[in-house]
């Protein structure tokens, strides 16, 4: 399974935190300084898998954004690379040309991408259109709510 | 600030993010903070009551301060008003709150629950999506108890809708990975099982990862899942793209969901089935094939969705180890990429040949691929690729290859990384060793580790060189005379000077026929290093100067003289201060019959498994080291390889020479007063005076020190009072009267102890024809066996004289020792008995493991005579600290985050006995309103499990 996601910025900036597990907010704050120092001085073009303790850290630079994803040793690297595309894919699809600036200013909703894509640190579904069509709904559901939840479920 | 603002933007939110993003500082920003927060505090406990959007506007911004990495200790009960709110983006606000910041609260738990319970029963899906991602998120114990029955349920219902399905899986398998007993298996397993047949690929993957994660707790139950996973996997192999839809990635059919169906289908043994089994060998063979067409896309997801599979493919057929054609092209295959140009793929090609490495039909073709792993060493720009090298080369080194891959570490060594020098010290040590035809070729390799990377050297291996010369008598003189020509080196590392030293005091006479080596050539060597060096270093030096003595009655004078010299015998250092005068004494008082008694040879130590490999395995954890232990070593013949242990074991060890062989040589804080007893006519003299038998540093005079750690009980008649206590602990006053106190240093090694019995005589009258031993009962002979040393027959009064006892555990055992005591106190004689608290649990080695290893274990050991379980009431406050220090005391480790259960006590270790190794976990459950505790113990004895929980027991 996945252990936790992290988005950090060039300079180190946390932009999005993810736990599958339960975890102290100290250890938590430890795990967050060691990803970033140890993320952010590898050299370019170095492969992207890292050891650390028990965990595999698959990380990827998308602009001035890395995404880093910690996973359990007998699970895949290469799909856990593609994890993090399809969630970049995600965000783009979402926001339209997706940059940091869209994740620092609707942190929210990068949780809720976030949160249809991955459950419990497992891949929840994989399509995007599916996806896509959750969050846009749940976009639109705003506005029906009230209509909807006026009537009987059934 | 960007333009989107799709669905519900907060102004209020975008704003508060743009003041933080323009503070200048850090105080700025916390200024800016602390005053959003006062207006939120204000505006949660203000008189009106705020709107659903204002309560979603606030919580967000609380839920973006607390990102930021600030505390924030209000505004949960907002959170969980929000979850009741009928609109979807106020619920959803509230539920991402919780799931972040999970307050173990009870009352909000409850309240928590209430509202997802609400959703769970709306029959809204998109509100049992919330809900159940809720529960996956946040997990606790309390929200498994109340939902755990519920959600199999929704999971199998005829009529919940598809992305619920998912949900629900998903959800379930969080439970079920931090409550496991409170997911019980039910009637509705093999309905899950058939969710693999399911028509949305969607839920397929979903079922397919809770199946995986059951399936491996109990295999048994989840057989059918073979048969359903290898259809579905030859469906999606064969099927065109397109049939996917949107499952295809990159050209690629489902790649998740073939990684999760081949990953299930490594949770067993190939199909017995041989239509099914070759349904699979098909599958494989596509998957590999499909690696030699040409790429349907040039993007790296493709290659990457690819590739993945192939991965996933290759582990399954390295798990089932059967096929030999199918290793082989797998082992091709990962030929191919350890050129590719693709980093990713050169870094797992490495890693996966590790394992192909250790199969009997592939270790062949893996060492056909050695000058590429050479080659990858010497030029990857990239270190974790240079390290997934080293370790390969490690993996697939056997005999005929050792030289070459040894020479190669040791000359990339020279240029290594700093961060993985250790560990490359640690692999050249053992292959030398494990590898080694002539002995010649190790002592040359070790001494060029400590020439190369002195630094990274640690004692366990220099440790290691010294027992395997003592050991090997056909090495001794080679061994000399290479490091006495190491030694001439203008800048030696210190770790040289070690090894020198010891080898030489042990062995320079073999050499010291030859003039250029003569004793004097030998000793001015090492003293031209003396000064240079540290305390400890120095201190071994001294003792190899007192051996020398012994050797070469010619430098004896010499030598007297620099012992003599005030450097020495003033030495601010009273180590070295102490071993100067005493080896100064020693060499003008004893005879040199006495001489050669005290400061005979080394004899072997008793052969063990490497200090080295336990150290790798420790630095590496078990799971990243391949075992170069397995099968494979007999299918390449190399079994000479045992032959130094058979020839070590014949000679049997002393135990007083070395009782902790593992890893003392010579303990280097150690003092040497023991050496009066030596030479004092035991009949056992000490033959290595190096190793000096840790003693306590107490001089007679310091009765007071060694029992301050426990105020003197009132005298006792009853000699088993005290034995209880010593069960989490080794020192202390183990009896007293108005007489005699009898104090106790233990230490214990794997199935060796050694007991330092300390006899105070409490009187300003001499004890007379004081005697002390030990008797075994019947049932104890032949399971522990106790060996006294002798005692002086007369205590003065005030004084304290000491008395070893060494223990080797054979066999599990209950029963206790009994030590008995006699002497005369003015005319009168005493006699006096006391049970020895030498118990089972002091043959404990403590094993740090994961959560899931010790659940596997866990369950492993589920026969019912395994688990002995008491409950008991506790006898003393329910101090968690002190728990945790006893059970440490005991002698497991203590596993954090095992139980899930955070109050409860999880502990794991291995007890040794020479016959047998029985590992042991258990558990402590506290109950503090009723006062109670519940010990769980499960060993793979029940002897064991019995004696274990009785002696544990009684500590609580």
């Amino acid at each position: 399974m996945m252990r936790f996601l992290l988005l950090f910025s060039r300079q180190g900036k946390l932009r999005l935190q993810k736990w599958f597990t339960p975890m102290s907010e100290r250890e938590k704050k430890k795990i967050i300084r060691d990803m970033t120092t140890m993320v952010l001085s590898r050299q370019p073009r170095s492969c992207n898998f890292l050891h650390w303790k028990d965990l595999k850290i698959i990380y990827k630079r998308y602009a001035s954004l890395y995404f880093c994803l910690a996973i359990e040793n007998q699970e895949n690297e290469l799909l856990a690379l593609e994890v993090i595309h399809r969630y970049v894919e995600l965000l783009d699809k979402y926001f339209g040309n997706v940059c940091e600036l869209d994740i620092i200013f609707n942190f929210e909703k990068a949780y809720f991408i976030l949160d249809e894509f991955l459950m419990g640190g497992e891949i929840q579904e994989t399509s995007k259109q599916i996806v896509n069509r959750c969050i846009e709904s749940s976009d639109m559901l705003q506005e029906t709510m009230e209509e909807y939840m006026s009537k009987p479920a059934f | 600030m960007p333009a989107v603002s799709k669905g519900d933007g907060m102004r209020g939110l975008a704003v508060f993010i743009s003041d933080i993003r323009n503070c200048k500082s850090k105080e700025a920003e916390i200024k800016r903070i602390n005053k959003e927060l006062a207006n939120i505090r204000s505006k949660f406990k203000g008189d009106k009551a705020l709107d659903g959007y204002s309560k979603k506007k606030y919580v967000c911004k609380l839920l973006f301060i607390f990102l930021l990495g600030h505390d924030i200790d209000f505004g949960h009960m907002e959170a969980v008003n929000l979850l009741s709110s009928n609109k979807y983006t106020e619920k959803q606000i509230g539920y991402l709150f919780i799931s972040v910041l999970v307050n173990s609260n009870s009352d909000l738990i409850r309240l928590i629950n209430n509202a997802i319970k609400n959703d769970l029963n709306s029959r809204n899906p998109t509100f049992m999506n919330l809900a159940l991602h809720c529960i996956a998120n946040v997990g606790s114990r309390e929200m498994a108890e109340a939902f755990a029955s519920e959600i199999p349920r929704i999971l199998v219902a005829g009529d919940t809708m598809d992305s619920v399905k998912q949900s629900a899986a998903l959800c379930l398998l969080r439970l079920n990975r931090t409550s496991p007993d409170l997911v019980p298996m039910g009637e509705w397993t093999a309905r899950v099982v058939h969710l693999l047949n399911d028509q949305h690929l969607g839920v397929v993957t979903a079922a397919t990862s809770l199946i995986t994660t059951l399936a491996q707790k109990s295999p048994d139950d989840f057989k059918t899942s073979i048969s359903l996973a290898v259809a579905r996997l030859s469906r999606i192999v064969t099927s065109a793209c397109i049939d996917l839809q949107d499952y295809t990635y990159y050209f690629v059919a489902a790649p998740w969901l073939s990684v999760k169906l081949l990953r299930l289908l490594q949770c067993y043994p190939p199909p017995e089935d041989a239509a099914l089994r070759s349904r699979l060998t098909e599958c494989l063979e596509t998957i590999l094939n499909k690696a030699q067409e040409p790429p349907k896309s040039k993007k790296v997801q493709h290659s990457n969705a690819k590739n993945a599979v192939l991965f996933e493919a290759i582990s399954l057929i390295i798990h089932h180890d059967s096929e030999p054609t199918l290793l082989v092209r797998a082992c091709n295959q990962l030929g191919q990429f350890l050129q590719h140009r693709e980093t990713n793929l050169r870094y797992l090609a490495l890693e996966s040949m590790c394992t192909l490495a250790s199969s009997e039909f592939s270790h062949e073709a893996v060492k056909t691929h050695i000058e590429t792993v050479i080659n990858a060493l010497k030029t990857e720009r990239d270190v974790s690729v240079r390290q997934r090298a080293v370790d390969l080369l490690y993996a697939m080194c056997d005999r005929s290859n050792a030289k070459q891959i040894v020479a190669e570490m040791l000359s990339y060594l020279e240029t290594a990384d700093y961060s993985i020098r250790e560990e490359i010290v640690l692999k050249v040590a053992i292959l030398a060793e494990k590898y080694a035809v002539d002995y010649t070729w190790y002592v040359d390799t070790i001494l060029n580790l400590i020439r190369i990377a002195g630094d990274y050297v640690s004692e366990e291996v220099w440790y290691r060189v010294i027992q395997i010369v003592i050991n090997r008598d056909d090495v001794q003189g080679y061994a000399a005379k290479t490091v006495f020509e190491a030694l001439h080196a203008p800048a030696c590392h210190e770790n040289l000077v070690k090894v020198g030293g010891y080898i030489l005091g042990e062995f320079g006479n073999l050499i010291a026929g030859d003039s250029r080596s003569s004793p004097l050539v030998q000793f001015n060597l090492l003293h031209s290093k003396f000064h240079l060096c540290s305390v400890p270093t120095r201190a071994l030096l001294l003792s190899a100067y007192i051996k020398f003595i012994n050797l070469f009655p010619e430098v004896k004078a010499t030598i007297q003289d620099v012992l003599r010299s005030d450097s020495q015998l003033r030495n601010a250092d009273v180590e070295l201060q102490q071993r100067a005068v005493e080896y100064l004494r020693l060499s003008c008082i004893a005879s040199t019959d006495i001489l050669a008694t005290v400061l005979e040879e080394m004899p072997p130590f008793p052969e063990r498994e490497s200090s080295i490999l336990a150290k790798l395995k420790k630095k590496k954890g078990p799971g990243n080291l391949p075992d170069i232990d397995d099968s494979r070593r007999n299918v390449n013949g190399n079994t000479e390889h045992h032959e130094p242990t058979e020839t070590t074991n014949k000679s049997p060890p002393s135990l007083m020479a070395d009782l902790l062989p593992t890893n003392r040589p010579r303990p280097a804080s150690s003092s040497p007063i023991m050496l009066s007893a030596g030479t004092m006519g035991s009949s056992h003299p000490f033959t290595d005076l190096l190793n000096l038998n840790s003693p306590p540093a107490a001089a007679p005079s310091l009765l007071v020190d060694v029992f301050s750690d426990l105020s003197a009980p009132a005298s006792v008649e009853v000699s088993e009072d005290n034995f209880s206590r010593f069960v989490c602990k080794n020192n202390g006053v183990l009896y007293e009267n108005q007489l005699l106190q009898i104090g106790l240093k233990s230490e214990y090694r794997q199935n060796l102890g050694r007991m330092y019995v300390f006899y105070g005589n409490k009187t300003s009258t001499q004890f007379l024809s004081f005697s002390s031993s030990v008797t075994n009962g019947d049932a104890l002979k032949g399971q522990l066996i106790v060996h006294a040393k002798s005692v002086d027959p007369v205590i003065d009064g005030g004084a304290q004289v000491q008395q070893i006892l060494n223990m080797e555990c054979v066999s599990d055992f209950t029963d206790a020792p009994v030590l008995n005591i006699q002497f005369r106190y003015g005319g009168a004689l005493q006699n006096i008995a006391v049970k020895l608290p030498v118990m089972l649990n002091k043959f404990f080695q403590p094993t740090e493991m994961t959560s899931q290893d010790f659940f596997q274990r866990w369950k492993q050991l589920g026969a019912p005579q395994q688990e002995v379980q008491k409950i008991f009431k506790s006898q003393h406050p329910m101090d968690t600290d002190v728990t945790k220090a006893k059970i440490l005391g005991f002698g497991v480790a203590l596993l954090d985050g095992v139980d899930p259960n955070p109050a409860n006590f999880v502990g794991a270790g291995v007890i040794h006995t020479k016959d047998t190794q029985v590992g042991c976990l258990l558990r402590l459950e506290p109950n503090t309103q009723a006062e109670m505790y519940r010990l769980t113990l499960r060993t793979s004895r029940d002897s064991v499990s019995q004696r274990l929980c009785d002696l544990l027991s009684e500590q609580f």
